[in-house]
């Protein structure tokens, strides 16, 4: 009985210092990549590239994703906003609930499960198959040709995919509540106008996916890279990549959205 | 096939090869090393002169793959000195541990293509990132690679689309890219037909002669090296424990080499694992008289 | 994939991201407001209570918008609210006995400053303070002074 307490004790020390120990890793691995990264400005082309692969291919269930959320977001707030009689509110609800939270999440949650993913996984199994090794060995530095493309174009690309899912789930909004439940098409511009704050609300938005792209390009990197190499390795790593994504974006949400929003 | 394709002579100049001729291309000097405390090599003593081919043979896991990560520089000695033309790698700068990678090439296991570029870009891929050639020239030296394994019609296939014998081929093409002169080959002949087998035994034979280069085979299969080497080490357990040409090394009278080269069951490498004593275990001890 | 078609792909990307952008400024946002905004000229009023009034909120006349609420502030000599004013040049015409008074847009909407022009021939001046003001309707006093009424001779404090 004393000894399996003390064996769960031990466990949960262990897990702790092992996370440590990880995040120690990973930090000094985020450090490795931004030193490394001066090839990425001398040929662009590289991270070009990588935005292709994770950018433009996550862009259909990004748009797809943020057309629909508006378009909840309008049926829901119109039941509530009803009942108080300011329909012509709904503007305000659905664009201040999309610019401050749910664009920069959601899209970010995606981008991890799309985009972030498969950056594991390609980096796992390049190292399962000796692949950087080679690249080593060629006196070609992996971290400079392989990871920092990859960690850049995922940096820049989250706020992009970010800004089309908030303008396309406004829009959303827009057909549900204008177009299908008749609010006013122009108090529904013109208090969202009124009330939502370039500076406030779009640029602060906008600085949250940016952290959000750091968070999900650098976990998925640094899985791939950390992966052991093997198939089951790999498979863990893209899990795992998706998982503690998840939770970083959620957590840093938090942060950023009690730094940001605490006046309003 | 084994026309040898003119060489456009890259790095270092002809005098400093001259100059460093006498002296061993690689040389290990009491060579240590090992993860904490378990140990992989112990005391490594060996030498590969310019111009040979030399195998290093031995079971699985004695410590032969990381006899060449130690020379490539990627791991370092924990004792010991791992000499590669006249430089200890272990005490290079990057930019150095560089610039001496770039006169090696090497063939990983399986081929270790870059599975997102073609057959094309995976050759031409040392060449655009380690030289400042224009692309037409590039073109034409990867037409010369490829052809020299005997792969310039499949130069446009993906990776994905050759077979394990193709594959190797291609990697043999992109490790002599740059023209090196120590070429390494890590288990060359594992998982390959016996056409491809052949293929692949007697390009490293020919490109060795053909580039100048000097060659370390690391392989457990026998047969097939034994008709290209020059000079064989054989090692178990981090050690080696044999050493000499084709003919004295399978003359040797060393228990381990003996069971090695002829194939013995059962010898110095004993058929069980350690364990406890057979009749004890199945409780059969105590029925003894 | 061929270079140019993954080039195409990445421009269309990136152009898309930017027109998104430009729609949450414009469309949205505020940032046309910001962009169109020609000169402007300040005024302050001070108000015994604010009510919900925040930066930014509109200024109206007559329904339309002319300026914006720049900034709060408080007065702790007069114990009273001190709000700037951001009026547009182009209405710069108000007399000095201009009322303003801070009005809520529906039950619960926002509130905003309301100015009724009065009929002194001498303007309001950039920095010039308005001086008719009126508070801000509390729903809270309301209830209240409802409350009181009804409770008839009982006085209640």
């Amino acid at each position: 009985m004393i000894d399996r307490g003390l064996l769960t004790v031990r466990g949960a020390g262990r897990s702790t210092i092992d996370g440590v120990l990880r995040l120690g890793y990973a930090t000094r691995f985020l450090w490795l990549t931004l030193t490394h990264s001066l090839t990425c400005l001398q040929r662009p082309r590289l991270v070009v590239r990588e935005i292709y692969f994770s950018g433009v291919l996550s862009l259909v269930i990004v748009l797809v994703s943020g057309l629909f959320v508006g378009m909840v977001l309008a049926l829901q707030g119109y039941q509530t906003l009803r009942t108080y009689g300011s329909e012509s509110a709904l503007g305000v609800l659905v664009a201040l609930s999309l610019l401050r939270e749910l664009g920069p999440v959601i899209s970010a949650l995606l981008f991890a499960s799309r985009a972030g993913s498969a950056v594991t996984a390609e980096i796992g199994l390049m190292k399962a198959t000796e692949q950087l090794r080679a690249m080593e060995m060629m006196a070609v530095d992996p971290v400079a040709r392989v990871i920092a493309p990859r960690f850049w174009a995922g940096v820049l690309s989250l706020p992009v995919l970010s800004a089309m899912f908030t303008a396309i789930g406004i829009y959303g909004g827009y057909l549900i509540g204008v177009v299908l439940l008749g609010v006013d098409e122009g108090s529904f511009w013109s208090q969202m106008q009124n009330s939502v704050d370039f500076r406030e609300d779009v640029v602060n938005g906008m600085i949250k996916s940016l952290v959000f792209g750091v968070a999900v390009a650098w976990i998925a990197v640094f899985e791939g890279y950390d992966a052991p190499p093997t198939a089951e390795g790999v498979s863990g790593a893209t899990t795992r990549t998706v998982v503690t994504s998840a939770l970083a974006i959620l957590f840093l949400d938090y942060i950023l959205t009690s730094l940001m929003f605490r006046g309003a | 096939m084994s026309s040898a394709p003119p060489v456009p002579s890259l790095p270092p100049a002809p005098a400093a090869r001259a100059a460093a001729h006498a002296e061993p291309l690689v040389a290990f000097r009491g060579v240590s090393f090992g993860y904490g405390r378990r140990m992989i090599l112990e005391g490594l003593d060996l030498e590969v002169p310019r111009g040979q081919v030399v195998s290093i043979m031995g079971g699985s896991g004695c410590g032969k793959t990381t006899l060449l990560r130690l020379i490539g520089g990627a791991v370092k000695a924990s004792s010991g000195s791992v000499r590669v033309a006249g430089q200890a790698v272990e005490t290079l700068r990057r930019d150095d541990l560089y610039r001496l990678r770039r006169r090696m090439g090497m063939l990983f296991q399986f081929g270790a293509l870059f599975t997102d570029l073609s057959v094309f870009d995976n050759v031409a891929f040392p060449m655009r990132e380690r030289t400042d050639l224009p692309e037409p020239v590039i073109r034409d030296l990867v037409l010369l690679k490829l052809h020299a394994v005997g792969l310039r019609g499949a130069a446009r296939l993906m990776p994905n689309e050759l077979s394990g014998g193709m594959a190797r081929r291609v990697a043999l093409a992109r490790a002599i890219a740059l023209d090196p002169e120590l070429i390494m080959y890590d288990e060359p002949f594992t998982g390959l037909d016996p056409i491809s087998l052949a293929v692949i035994s007697n390009l490293i034979r020919t490109l060795n002669v053909a580039l100048g280069a000097t060659s370390i085979v690391v392989t457990h299969d026998v047969r097939e090296s034994m008709r290209i080497l020059d000079y064989c080490y054989l090692m178990a357990e981090g050690r080696i424990v044999a050493r000499g040409t084709p003919d004295e090394i399978l003359a040797s009278d060393q228990p381990y080499a003996r069971q090695f080269f002829h194939g013995g069951i059962d010898g110095a490498v004993p058929f069980h694992y350690p364990g406890a004593d057979y009749r004890t275990e199945l409780g059969l001890a105590g029925h003894d008289r | 994939m061929e270079r140019s078609t993954l080039d195409v792909w990445v421009g269309i990307f990136v152009v898309g991201g930017l027109v998104a952008l430009l729609v949450l400024a414009l469309k949205v946002g505020n940032a046309g407001d910001m962009l169109r905004a020609g000169p402007t000229y300040t005024l302050t009023a001070t108000f015994e209570n604010i009510g919900g009034l925040k930066p930014r909120a509109p200024v109206k006349s007559s329904g339309v918008t002319v300026g914006r609420v720049a900034s709060i502030d408080y007065d702790p000599e007069a114990f009273v609210a001190v709000v700037t004013l951001r009026i547009d040049r182009r209405y710069a015409r108000f007399p000095r006995d201009t009322f303003a008074t801070i009005y809520t847009s529906g039950l619960l909407g926002e509130q905003y400053v309301g100015l009724a022009p009065g009929g002194d021939d001498r303007l309001l001046a950039d920095g010039d303070r308005i001086t008719k003001t009126q508070k801000a309707v509390v729903l809270e006093d309301l209830i209240g002074q409802f409350l009181t009424s009804r409770a008839g001779e009982t006085p209640q404090k």
